[in-house]
């Protein structure tokens, strides 16, 4: 199967793609994106997440091919060429990165976030990220990092 | 110095990167872009995937595998059994006592077989379908507490103990005015890193292979690799792949081996990375635990003695359980005087999952025990349930009850007295669902729900203890590029995600004055650093780096003493500058150094430890102790059984925080992972089976799941360890989960002898 899709504002084409074959694995290993991360296989951890035409979705839970003709966004198009996010900066600075393996869905995910939402509360946060799992960090210089992140964001 | 831990952005303690300020990982930019190349990342020209099929039974005779149809499957390059392994076919971190690819006998479900490499990773996992093993089921034992029955199936051939530590100190068989009982179970809680096992390994024109690989101590696997390969180590280099998260479990190998024999098999780079489903069987777990404890008191509550059975389930083979028996034993009754005492504490093989090392390492189990029977204790005599444990406490210059002096700060009373005076969250907020147990489930508003409030202190060992050889090996090297000075760091050590990278940019950039410090991958080229547990790598490797660069610092002053015909006293690095008695400066790195590097390489021991003595127990068993006190508050549906935490407050002592918001973040993280043990983690095992191998279906803390919490941070240095710190990472986790289990308990009125809490333990249904 051949799949044409846009990532990161580039078209990308791939061939010879097993039909079984995730979104996830296609980025990974046929893109050379590896930035999302495969941790569960199940759409319960967020690792993997990313936007397709401008959805946060778990890339593991869709098919390579569902993607095609269609806009891919991963955490390695999040940052821009005037520097990181105001999201990836802020967990930087914020000691929100540990192991940092869920970090790339986290921090897509809060961009989706403060997008939506400039200056969510605490409740806002902790639902809008409940679908991503961290173990290193126990999620509280995480919601220091997203609430950083709109502070800054809410400043002209 | 304390400090209560509030925003750290705020305070604005970011500084130049030096030991004590908070500094930014030297990772995390590339770590939030998607960039850090983790193990599950790695990709080679022309790679190979390599996967592994597992046995379905928890104990069969292998009577034969025929691997033709395999194959005979295109894209398959490689087809291996054990026949294939040309070393020894054993591996273990104790003992080896676990096949590489099992022989003759599987001895729990999930047990390696067999190997496949193909160019896809779906064409490896159907090939491996496709092998043939004549299984001959066998009967399994799979309950611990009949493991050492006269009748009980032999898992080894040595029979099914992995070891009984007996401890007795003072008076035996003695009595008191006081006495409460306690039988606690403790289920399997997963480590649950994030990032897959995975690795690479490549083929080298030596005839020898470069593992790439998550792991936590690279030695230990290389020795352990070269054994199975039949090779020396200097043809079997292992470098460290990124680690998406460790917390013990990686400790044991995983496709270490596997890979390696695959890739000198095709002569293909071969990478494997696990699925969530096989990381659960392809890990050690925590053991799962029976306790019986009994405490006799004075009326007052002043403990007069203390009998305790602690019986830890290994599984089928050994890895760490030697040393987890050896902790549950030695530290298994808490952080209080307790005069005369017996203890007998097991670790027995079963043909269960494997069980070894996780964060808290033998005294997560016993916590919930000695902790439990501390409230009974108190209730029995009416004290409240915070003095009890200040009144019972260790401080400085007790002994414990393997008759150690604690020779450092234990602030066991300071630490109780500082969370219990922590502010306490605000009823609960009936008109918002979301704060209440259920929450958006929306099965109350508030009707049911009961607040309880728990406290729990613990003490843990810290570094590797019972007279092992415990040591890090560090190489600096110091050079002028460009005009600046830069400083190398290499170690054998591996970050996993705690920042002990940062710590070891800290510490070079203090002792040395430089700014710039890149720390190179850790691979096996440079001596062991000891394995990334036990809370030991900032004070062990810490202790290396900082010898080896004040190794590098009095070489540098020895060059410039002699370029400026001075004596060598009085000078020191100033920055880029060397400078006299009076600050004055003499002359520049840059000069002193030219185009030469300057590198040393010092090894790092802490005071030895001693064996205890195999009839007591008795003995200096180890080097360092950390301590910690968590308070835990919870709303609790007492109808349904749903928990809510509320809140979960801590104290901790950790000597001298090199990397203070570093230090904050593990004792986050610990608590969280203390919290999931106590309401909702249970790798559940029947008939030796596991029934939930996913995260779907073992229940990981959600962010809706953790509370805010607060944490104040003692320094009280220990005068022996490098710049006076103490192990961080592991009390957390033993402290929070008993102060949880406590607080439901004081919510619903219900003993609750067993954890994770189930929601029907609570309701009594």
């Amino acid at each position: 199967m051949r799949v044409v899709t846009t990532v990161n504002g580039t078209e990308q084409v791939a061939d010879d793609v097993w039909p079984g074959e995730s979104l996830l694995y296609l980025l990974r290993e046929r893109l050379g994106l590896p930035g999302a991360k495969n941790a569960c296989e199940q759409g319960e951890c967020g690792s993997c997440t990313v936007h397709l035409d401008g959805e946060p979705v778990c890339a593991c839970l869709v098919a390579a091919g569902q993607a095609i003709g269609r806009s891919v966004t991963t955490v390695e198009g999040l940052s821009g060429a005037d520097g990181l996010h105001p999201v990836q900066q802020a967990f930087v600075e914020a000691g929100a990165v540990q192991c940092g393996f869920c970090t790339p869905g986290l921090v897509v995910m809060a961009s989706d976030l403060l997008a939506r939402v400039p200056r969510p509360t605490d409740p806002e946060i902790r639902e809008a990220l409940a679908g991503n799992l961290c173990r290193c960090t126990g999620y509280e210089k995480i919601l220091d990092a997203v609430r950083l992140a709109a502070s800054r964001q809410a400043r002209p | 110095m304390t400090a209560v831990e509030t925003d750290a952005r705020a305070t604005g303690r970011l500084g130049a990167g030096r030991v004590g300020e908070d500094a930014q990982r030297p990772d995390g930019t590339l770590k939030v872009t998607g960039e850090f190349a983790y193990a599950s990342d790695l990709w080679h020209d022309d790679m190979v995937w390599g996967v592994t099929l597992r046995s379905p039974h928890p104990h069969a005779r292998i009577r034969r595998i025929d691997v033709t149809e395999a194959l005979t499957v295109p894209g398959v390059t490689a087809v291996l059994t054990a026949d294939d392994v040309p070393g020894e076919n054993a591996f273990g971190l104790e003992h080896a006592d676990q096949p590489v690819l099992a022989a003759d006998v599987v001895r729990y479900e999930g047990e390696p077989v067999a190997l496949v490499a193909a160019d896809h990773p779906e064409t490896a996992r159907r090939a491996a379908a496709r092998i043939r093993v004549d299984y001959e089921v066998l009967p399994a034992l799979t309950d611990p507490r009949r493991a050492l029955d006269e009748d009980a199936p032999p898992v080894h051939p040595g029979g099914n103990l992995v070891r009984h530590l007996p401890l007795r100190r003072g008076e035996q068989g003695r009595t008191a005015p006081v006495v409460v009982s306690v039988d606690v179970e403790v289920g399997m809680q997963d480590q649950a890193f994030l990032g897959p096992e995975s690795g690479l390994a490549v083929p080298a024109e030596d005839g020898g292979v470069d593992l790439f690989v998550a792991t936590q101590w690279l030695h230990v696997d290389q020795r352990q690799i070269c054994l199975a390969l039949g090779m020396p180590p200097e043809k079997v280099r292992v470098t460290l792949a990124g680690v998406g998260g460790a917390f013990g479990g990686r400790e044991d190998l995983s496709v270490h081996v596997h890979a390696c024999l695959l890739a000198l098999r095709t002569g293909r780079p071969v990478k494997m990375s696990y699925g969530r489903e096989e990381s659960f069987y392809g890990h050690v777990h925590r053991h799962p635990a029976w306790l019986s404890y009994e405490f006799g008191a004075e009326p007052d509550g002043t403990l007069v003695y203390a009998r305790a059975t602690v019986l830890l389930d290994g599984g089928a083979y050994a890895s760490s359980t030697g040393a987890v028996v050896g902790n549950a034993g030695t530290l298994g009754l808490g952080p209080y005087r307790i005069p005369n005492v017996t203890v007998d504490a097991y670790g027995v093989f079963t043909n269960n999952p494997p069980c070894g090392a996780m964060r808290g390492f033998g005294c997560v189990q016993a916590a919930f025990a000695h902790e439990a029977l501390m409230d009974s204790l108190a209730d029995a005599v009416g004290v409240d349930r915070v003095e009890i444990r200040r009144r019972n406490g260790l401080r400085e210059g007790d002994r414990n009850i393997t008759g150690q002096v604690i020779d450092s700060a234990a602030p066991v009373a300071e630490l109780l007295d500082r969370v219990a005076a922590l502010p306490l969250p605000p009823p609960a907020d009936t008109s918002d669902i979301r704060a209440l147990p259920g929450a958006v489930g929306n099965t109350t508003h508030g009707e049911g729900v009961r607040r309880g409030i728990g406290y729990a202190v613990t003490y843990k060992n810290v570094g590797f203890s019972e007279g092992f050889d415990d040591y890090s090996t560090a190489r600096v090297r110091l050079q002028v590029t460009g005009g600046e000075a830069v400083a190398t760091v290499h170690t054998a050590a591996a970050e996993v995600g705690q920042g002990l990278v940062t710590v070891q940019q800290q510490i070079a950039r203090t002792e040395l004055g430089v700014q710039q410090v890149v720390v190179v991958p850790a691979d096996t080229s440079v001596g062991s650093a000891g394995s990334t547990s036990a809370s030991r790598q900032t004070y062990v490797t810490g202790g290396a780096v900082q010898a080896a660069c004040a190794a590098v610092r009095t070489a540098v002053l020895q060059r410039a003493a002699v370029a400026l015909d001075r004596p060598l006293t009085g000078l020191r690095l100033d920055g880029e500058e060397v400078v006299g008695p009076g600050g004055e400066v003499l002359t520049g790195l840059a000069d002193v150094l030219g185009d030469d590097a300057v590198e040393e390489t010092r090894e790092y021991r802490h005071r030895p430890t001693h064996a205890v003595d195999p009839e007591t127990g008795q003995g200096d068993a180890h080097v360092q102790f950390a301590f910690s006190a968590h308070r835990a508050v919870v709303d609790v549906d007492v109808e349904l059984g749903l928990v809510k935490v509320v809140a979960l407050d801590t104290a901790q002592d950790v000597g001298r925080a090199i990397n203070p918001d570093a230090v904050v973040g593990q004792i986050h993280g610990g608590s969280a992972q203390g919290m999931g043990l106590a309401l909702m983690e249970e790798v559940v095992v029947t008939d030796g089976h596991v029934r939930n191998p996913s995260f779907t279906d073992y229940l990981l803390p959600t962010i809706l799941d953790m509370p805010p919490m607060q944490v104040e941070v003692l320094e009280y240095a220990d005068p022996h360890a490098p710049y006076g710190v103490r192990g961080v990472g592991e009390p957390p986790t033993i402290s929070s989960g008993p102060a949880v289990a406590a607080a439901v308990r004081d919510a619903c009125g219900r003993p609750l002898r067993r954890v994770p809490i189930r929601p029907e333990h609570i309701t009594g249904v």
